[in-house]
């Protein structure tokens, strides 16, 4: 089948059989390799992309119920070679390591700040608890969206 | 810029310099290990043992080899060189040999045009097993003489003896570097005979060596490239598919690329070494150690890996950052069916550090010391023997300012929170806030730096200056804990110029960096860079008359003699650096000796709420003060500390691989916990800068301090909470509650 979509802002097809995930059908058709496999399972946020406004792990989304949709992937944040607010703050912050994790908490970012640009620090760790990072601990992380939440970016 | 005002050079050491792959990594542009990608290339899979213990009765690939699609099915048999590899010894076969000694062996490999062909044709090999008997336990296999190694310290008086004498038996079980980049590699025909090679690793050097031995061709034939590391922790410091893929590509001819999904990933590198550790502590009535007694083995799984230089930690580490003249340790690390150990962040010393401060906080008890106190009153410093091989601790090691400095960190609000999320359990809602008990725990920990007896360990680095600025040539591997940034930031204060660029190099064209492992690149790339760096100034200055070096060119006495365009203007100046820490020697039969080349030290203090009821705990907060030597971007080490006490963290109450019968049980994320930000508590560091004696400007490695102390800390802290013994991690639910 041919699935037609959104990605950032610009229409792509990709002929699939249908019961790939969204994560392979990004990374292996589309060239868009931003969003990382680490698990397959939903467990580690890291192939985070924001369908139709909802924050979903692409690796558990069959690629065949994503016609129409309007997606947002890592490669769709910035402002052509500006960085978005979020990026620029988790860079100043130091919260990028190994950065595997990181288009992940971008993503999560995006999505919880266009929510609710001042979340409280309950709030921000709830919504990040879907994300793993093995290098920084988180500590950078949520120094970069403390700021972010106060600016009321 | 007016003569004689020269700035000083921006983005140089002490600084907080940002990451130059950031904005890469942010905007999803980073190209890591996974992502390698060449048309036409084939994909590889691997077939595993289902057993950790078996005889291969019967492999038929034949009906995998007639699958349309499928290029390749390769066993044992198709290795063209050494059937086996390994760093220290080479034991494991590439692939299984007729025996399966560990779960996840690998056995056959297959190349097919994509994924899901390559996944089918591994299902459709015929292979028929006879399990046997799995050897599980490590204490039975050295009893039996299967051991690694074994090692002996003895010194002092065997018979001196204190007044108050405490034992313990200590246990921590299996933890993963859970790096969150699978393996992943891509291999690509050369189109004469050899192979290029872009395979995750933390050393391409020690990789090249292996590959070139198993697959029979010199070393001119087989290139490996440094790739996107997506974390490492030990994890990528053994061979994994490197061979595997290389072999898929030449028996093609086609480019193969190999990634291993999360399950492989648990299966597919070594992990921390389990250990069981028998302690005696005596000491005078003042709390001064006397004695140390320790009986200890670790186990090494399947095959050896670095278990030999493990082992070796764990026994020099075993009193800690403590004086005592009466130490011994017996101590092995044994062969046995389970997952192979290898390296993973604080390498044998992070085991040991449970124990003795487990061991030093009963002490404090019994002496109704406060647990800080005994440290103070036994804390090893400059100038002291260490515990167990007698070495004189050189250069730093500020064992008592890392205590005052620790104590120095405010602590958090002592009421316990009144929102529920913020208590044990978090939004389940399990526990009341009346049913919470607090409790306060403290550690300190101790790590050799770098590689230690006798090791030749160097770093090659290569500086080149062009009119566009300097050139780092290198073939250092970095993991995501900012080597790069620190490098560029030695190179700009040492040459006075801002332009720098790092140039990973493939093993072809440079020497070896050595390992990003051991808290060793800082130090030893680092001081590659900035000895090279001084070659390179001081030539130029030389050459031109100058005093002084910057973004201008050469300066003399305040003016400009020779801008960088003149200086260049006869082509680009190199400077070769292979740099080496000071020589280390092997211990004498009895571990005495100078085995290792300088120590860092840390102390932790973790603040706990706990429901003893439910055995569930909330870390309320974790403070550490560290030994930096030399902060040179004190961002980056604050980044280091606070991921590493995330692994500690994790490993005193939630990670765990567990083994049953040689298998594991929960190779996934879903079963295999890490701590969320759900977990991790607000961290306070304290850098402490006292120069070690040898790395640029005096800085130390710290990548694996936090690491070690953390955990002891927050069990402590448990027990301070509960009363309950405690002598296992990570620490479960029911060990809290006693069910
Ligand atoms: S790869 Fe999708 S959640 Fe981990
Ligand atoms: S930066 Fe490595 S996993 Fe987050």
């Amino acid at each position: 089948m041919i699935v037609t979509f959104t990605i950032n802002g610009e229409e792509r097809s990709a002929t699939v059989a249908g019961w790939e995930s969204l994560l392979t059908v990004l990374r292996d058709n589309l060239g868009l390799a931003g969003s990382k496999n680490a698990c397959e399972q939903g467990e580690c946020g890291s192939c985070s992309v924001i369908v139709d406004g909802a924050n979903l792990c692409s690796c558990l989304v069959m690629v065949g119920d994503c016609e129409g949709t309007t997606i947002t992937t890592v490669e769709g944040i910035a402002h052509g070679s500006v960085l978005h607010p979020i990026q620029q703050a988790i860079l100043d912050e130091g919260g990028v390591q190994c950065g595997f994790c990181t288009p992940g908490f971008v993503i999560t970012a995006a999505h919880l700040f266009a929510a609710n640009p001042n979340p409280d620090e309950e709030a921000m760790r709830e919504a990040f608890s879907g994300n793993i990072c093995r290098c920084t601990g988180y500590g950078a992380l949520l120094r970069a969206f403390d700021r972010l939440a106060g600016d009321g970016t | 810029m007016t003569v004689g005002t020269k700035e000083r050079v921006a983005a140089g050491i002490g600084e907080n310099a940002p990451r130059p792959d950031g904005v890469a990594k942010l905007s999803g542009n980073f190209a890591y290990g996974s992502d390698l990608w060449i048309d036409g290339m084939l994909w590889g899979a691997t077939l595993r043992s289902p057993y950790a213990h078996a005889r291969l009765v019967e492999l038929d690939i034949t009906p995998a080899v007639v699958m349309s699609g499928v290029r390749a099915v390769l066993t044992q048999d198709d290795v063209p060189g050494r059937p086996t590899f390994g760093q220290v010894e080479p034991d494991q076969p590439v692939l299984c040999d007729g025996v399966a000694r560990y779960w996840g062996e690998p056995v056959a490999i297959v190349a097919a045009d994509d994924q899901e062909t390559a996944r089918a044709a591994v299902e459709a090999i015929i292979v028929e097993w006879e399990p046997l008997p799995p050897v599980t336990d490590p204490d039975q296999a050295r009893a039996a003489g299967e051991t690694y190694r074994d090692m002996v310290i003895r010194r002092g008086d065997a018979d001196a003896a204190g007044s108050v004498v405490i034992e313990g038996e200590y246990e921590t079980a299996i933890q993963d570097q859970a790096p969150l980049g699978p393996e992943a590699g891509l291999a690509i025909p050369d189109g004469s005979g050899g192979v290029d090679l872009h395979v995750t690793s933390q050393w391409i050097h020690i990789d090249h060596a292996q590959i070139i031995a198993s697959l029979g061709m010199e070393p001119d034939d087989v290139r490996c490239h440094p790739v996107g590391i997506g974390g490492a922790f030990g994890a990528r410091e053994d061979i994994s598919l490197h061979i595997h893929v290389a072999m898929l590509a030449l028996r093609t001819g086609r480019p193969v690329r190999i990634v291993y999904d999360r399950t492989e990933s648990f299966a597919g590198h070594v992990k921390r070494h389990p250990a069981r550790m028998r302690y005696r502590h005596e000491a005078d009535d003042e709390g001064r150690l006397v004695k140390v007694t320790v009986d200890m083995v670790l186990d090494g799984g399947a095959y050896a890996h670095t278990s030999h230089a493990v082992l070796a930690n764990a026994s020099f580490f075993t009193v800690g950052p403590y004086k005592c003249d009466n130490v011994f340790v017996d101590a092995a690390v044994s062969r046995t069916n389970n997952p192979p150990a290898g390296a993973m962040r604080g390498f044998g010393a992070v085991q040991v550090c449970f124990a003795y401060e487990s061991q030093m906080d009963r002490l404090a008890e019994v002496l109704g010391l406060h647990p800080l106190e005994v440290r103070r009153r036994n804390a090893l410093g400059p100038g002291d023997p260490l515990a167990t091989s007698g070495q004189i601790v050189e250069g730093s090691l500020p064992t008592l300012r890392v205590i005052d400095e620790l104590e120095s960190i405010p602590m958090p609000d002592a009421a316990i929170p009144d929102d529920p999320r913020r208590l044990p359990g978090g939004t389940g809602l399990t526990t009341p806030k009346d049913a919470v008990v607090r409790g306060v725990g403290f550690a300190l920990g101790l790590k050799n730096l770098a590689f230690s007896e006798a090791f030749d360990d160097f770093s090659e680095v290569l500086l080149i200056l062009t009119p566009a600025g300097l050139e780092i040539h290198t073939a250092a591997i970095e993991v995501g804990q900012g080597l790069v940034t620190i490098c560029e930031q030695i190179a700009r204060t040492v040459l006075g110029i801002e332009a720098v660029a790092w140039l990973s190099a493939d093993t072809s064209q440079i020497g070896s960096a050595g390992s990003t492992s051991a808290s060793r690149q800082t130090q030893m790339t680092g001081g590659a860079v900035y000895e090279a760096a001084v070659g390179l100034r001081d030539k130029i200055l030389q050459q031109f008359g100058g005093d002084e070096l910057t973004n201008d060119g050469v300066y003399d006495r305040g003016e400009l003699v020779a801008t960088l365009d003149a200086v260049t203007a006869d082509g680009p100046i190199e400077q070769w650096v292979r740099y080496r820490h000071p020589p280390t020697e092997e211990p004498d039969e009895f571990g005495q000796g100078n085995p290792h080349a300088g120590f860092v030290v840390a102390a932790h203090r973790a603040v706990v709420d706990v429901d003893p009821e439910l055995g569930l705990v909330r870390v309320v907060q974790i403070d550490t003060a560290q030994d930096v030597g030399k902060a040179l971007n004190p961002q980056a080490i604050v980044g280091q500390l606070e991921g590493g006490i995330a692994q500690g963290v994790g490993f005193a109450i939630m990670e765990e691989l567990i083994v049953e019968d040689g298998v594991i049980l929960n190779p996934t994320f879903t079963d295999y916990l890490i701590p969320t930000l759900l977990d991790m508590p607000d961290v306070g560091s304290r850098l402490i800068e006292e120069p070690a004696h040898w790395g640029p400007f005096g800085a130390k490695g710290i990548g694996e301090s936090p690491t070690i102390s953390s955990t002891p800390a927050v069990v402590a802290a448990i027990r301070a909470a509960t009363g309950r013994p405690l002598n296992r991690v990570p620490v479960r639910p029911q060990d809290i509650a006693g069910v």
